[in-house]
């Protein structure tokens, strides 16, 4: 856009040179405003990026995250393994099984324990529950941000099904702090599978539902196919995860890659599409949260009826020095966990690499060169939580 | 659904009202009269057909109809009611109010919640009082830079405008604020201001977001304008005028919805674009810009604006009817008399107030439609707005003139009906 716009400048002011008048040139500054999306504007969440908009194309993007930064690495090195759980739920409350999912998993390779059989498939219970909660509420804001009031309220109102399950498995409705290392904190309670499996079904009506009302809709479409594409290759090269990823037509699931605990006696499929733009990016977390239900309903059934759901662990466990490195699927991606120990009860030093921070890097990549008004869809669909990410 | 609180009697409710009442005529006889007498004993009391009209006299013309009738008779007739009052402001406020308490409870059953609850006891029927109250008990905060002069006056021509619109609605035969004969023209000529006041206050508001927002506005309202009037056109061939009372007496054997559907169409699309309804609310698109060029409106200047958008809403709704749906003609349901063997002067009319019937509820059925769109669309991007309005909706209306057109040269139909 600007440079051929640029070009045509320098041909007129060649032309105009020669019939000897004089000319002040514009700077190509000046027809380009600055607008500052972030921190205080209802599209943005806690984080900031600035663009240049020359008419209605954006030019310049520069993300800037680090808002809501909290210092959760540098916290964990002051606090012993069980400590750590309830504050490194904290950067994303919506899907608190899932952040401490891969950090219980790093710690027992550490300590060296296993997690009972009974535990693990709560464990992985929990993690769909919680997938489906922050995936509602992703598509709730994604709905708004696009201007559609309703598909604001209904994934939102849906989202306390799942909540109600939690609930009752935890005990808290967002904070769960229920992985913990060598299982889970409790049993499941009386009448749960019952529950669950009625609750799914009832959802997987409801998805119905979103279908018509949302994907379906033809301004929806228009809005959203053929916008921000994200080749194949750049998702690679640019290092995205999770439904970025697979909307980029990379069939890539942790949980299918390197199956953890149950998932490999789990059939299900990786979702993916190899249209590569903000639709296929918003669709993905919808069929996601299909398989999840069938996911759901495959644990419930391969469950064992009794057993111990946790390991009993010292007060203050110890392991052998060393260092391990797990991931699980979050909802936004990959997420995984380097912990290094140096043999006491405090980790030497934990790194957190979440999906969110991976994925805003495509954001400059896909903004410049697209309208403002596509700004919101583009920047949404990437499945981006700026809490996570700030860390 | 909780439609009422928990602890809601409705005997508590009549007990309270009651109440009210008794404490009102206690303090109007033990205050109010006694004031009114004093100042009636300074002041020379007037005089009417001969008469001193003494307080007494007075109050026993509210209750005689054969005196009270001329003098209301005589109020609803003048210039200033009927812009006022009647068909003019206060009908078209009192509809404002109206739907913006139908459209919250709407949206709200729409999308699985309960909406407005509390205030008011039943249903929140009264939240929108509440709102008006906290609008106007808050603070209006002046950028600082901004363009002072016009920051203050444009959301009162805002309203002034839309108030200017409903004037021209003819609501029941006879009843209209200002019968013109180019009363469409005017119509359009007084809506294709409120582009300019966007921009004006966008552009005194000194900041970014409402600019992109005026702009907005303004690509959309011209984008709209051309298909808007051509729709409107078809009307103008079909009856042969321009004057809106006349538009209404042309269809009374049928409705030119039958013959100009498209043109129907088009017309209801572009009042969702002059309107920045969803799915064409871009100037106030929130998550891009926002809210455009409201964004640095604060307290009464938002309610006004508020106000002025609605009272639009009814002007648009009113015009589709008057176009397309005939205007007050519907079955007469209403009965010649209602004091049977009253001789003095009436003040009933059973052809106005059966107009006014059916006008008033095919407008709210039309309202309801402008509504609904807002809980089932997402917003549309400028381009696809600016190719829908330039591409298809005026090939749309000039597809449906040019039958309408070759109607009338066929000899199919005359101005007024069919042949």
């Amino acid at each position: 856009m600007t440079n051929e716009f640029s070009e045509s400048l320098e041909k007129k002011l060649e032309e105009t040179t020669k019939l000897g008048l004089e000319v002040v040139k514009e700077a190509t500054e000046d027809r380009l405003m600055k607008l500052s999306v972030g921190p205080q504007h209802p599209g943005s969440g806690h984080f900031r990026f600035t663009i240049k908009v020359d008419g209605d194309y954006i030019v310049y993007c520069d993300p800037d995250p680090g808002y809501v930064h909290r210092g959760e690495e540098k916290m964990c090195e002051y606090r012993n393994f069980i400590q750590n759980i309830p504050h490194l739920e904290r950067p994303v409350i919506h899907d608190s099984t899932n952040i401490t999912y891969s950090y219980s998993l790093a710690v027992e390779e550490l300590l060296g324990i296993e997690v009972p059989r009974r535990g693990q498939f709560i464990r992985a219970i929990a993690s769909e529950l919680n997938r489906q909660v922050y995936t509602l509420y992703w598509l709730a804001i994604y709905g708004i941000f696009l201007g559609h009031s309703t598909m604001f309220m209904w994934p939102a109102g849906d989202r306390e099904l799942f909540i109600d399950l939690l609930t009752a498995l935890t005990g808290a409705r967002v904070t769960h702090a229920f992985n913990i290392p060598g299982g889970v904190r409790n049993d499941i309670p009386d009448g749960f599978k019952e529950k669950c499996l009625e609750y799914v079904n009832y959802f997987e009506k409801r998805l119905k539902e979103y279908e018509n009302i949302f994907y379906n809709n033809p301004l929806f479409r228009q809005r959203t196919e053929n916008v921000g594409i994200l080749t194949k290759d750049d998702a690679i090269n640019l290092g995205v995860t999770g439904s970025v990823l697979r909307a980029s037509g990379v069939a890539y699931d942790v949980r299918k890659v390197e199956p953890y605990d149950v998932y490999n006696e789990i059939d299900f499929k990786v979702q993916y599409m190899k249209t590569c733009d903000s639709f296929a990016r918003a669709y993905v977390p919808f069929l996601d949260m299909r398989e999840s239900c069938h996911i759901i309903r495959q644990l419930l059934d391969k469950m064992p009826e009794s057993g111990e759901v946790r390991m009993k662990l010292q007060s203050n466990p110890k392991g052998t020095p060393g260092e391990s490195y797990k991931r699980v699927e979050s909802g936004r991606g990959a997420l995984s966990y380097y912990i290094v120990s140096d043999g006491s009860s405090r980790p030497y030093r934990v790194k957190i690499s979440v999906g969110s921070f991976r994925n805003i890097l495509a954001l400059p990549h896909l903004l410049v060169g697209s309208r403002l008004g596509d700004m919101p869809c583009i920047y949404w669909a990437l499945n981006y939580w700026p809490v996570e990410a700030d860390r | 659904m909780a439609t009422a609180p928990k602890d809601f009697r409705f005997g508590n409710f009549v007990g309270s009202l009651v109440w009210l009442i008794f404490w009102i005529i206690v303090i109007v006889s033990l205050v109010g009269l006694p004031l009114i007498f004093i100042i009636f004993f300074y002041i020379p009391l007037p005089y009417s057909n001969g008469e001193v009209i003494t307080p007494y006299l007075f109050l026993s013309m509210i209750v005689d109809p054969t005196r009270t009738a001329p003098i209301i008779k005589f109020i609803i007739h003048t210039d200033f009611f009927r812009a006022a009052v009647f068909p003019g402001f206060a009908f078209a406020a009192m509809i404002a109010a109206t739907t913006i308490y139908v459209e919250r409870k709407f949206l709200a059953k729409m999308q699985l919640r309960t909406g407005p609850l509390y205030a008011g006891k039943i249903e929140g029927i009264l939240q929108l009082i509440a709102d008006g109250f906290k609008l106007i008990s808050k603070e209006i905060i002046a950028p600082s830079g901004a363009d002072k002069p016009i920051f203050w006056t444009t959301p009162i021509i805002f309203v002034a405008t839309a108030a200017a619109l409903t004037v021209l609605i003819p609501v029941a035969p006879g009843w209209v604020g200002a019968d013109l004969d180019v009363g469409l023209l005017a119509i359009f000529a007084i809506l294709g201001f409120f582009p300019l006041i966007a921009l004006l206050f966008s552009w005194s508001c000194n900041s970014k977001y409402p600019f992109i927002g005026g702009l907005r506005a303004l690509h959309q309202m011209i984008a709209f304008e051309i298909p808007f009037i051509l729709s409107a056109l078809s009307i103008v061939l079909l009856s042969g005028s321009l004057n809106l009372t006349d538009i209404v007496e042309s269809q009374y054997s049928f409705w030119f919805f039958i013959i100009a559907p498209l043109s129907a169409f088009v017309f209801y699309i572009s009042s969702l674009a002059e309107l920045e309804r969803v799915p064409f609310d871009l100037p106030e698109a929130e998550s891009e810009i926002v809210a455009g060029w409201l964004t640095e409106t604060s307290g009464m200047i938002y309610g006004l604006i508020q106000l002025g958008t609605y009272l639009k809403l009814y002007v648009l709704a009113a015009l589709f009817v008057i176009l397309f749906l005939g205007g007050w003609m519907g079955p007469q349901i209403f009965p010649q008399e209602i004091i049977p063997g009253y001789t003095g002067e009436k003040i009933y009319n059973a052809t106005v107030i059966n107009g006014i019937f059916w006008f008033t509820i095919k407008t709210f059925g039309m309202i309801m439609l402008i509504l609904l769109p807002r809980g089932i669309n997402p917003r549309i991007r400028i381009d696809i707005l600016l190719h829908t309005g330039w591409y298809k909706l005026i090939v749309l209306a000039f597809i449906n003139m040019f039958i309408v057109l070759a109607m009338i040269y066929g000899g199919v139909i005359t101005p007024g009906g069919l042949q």
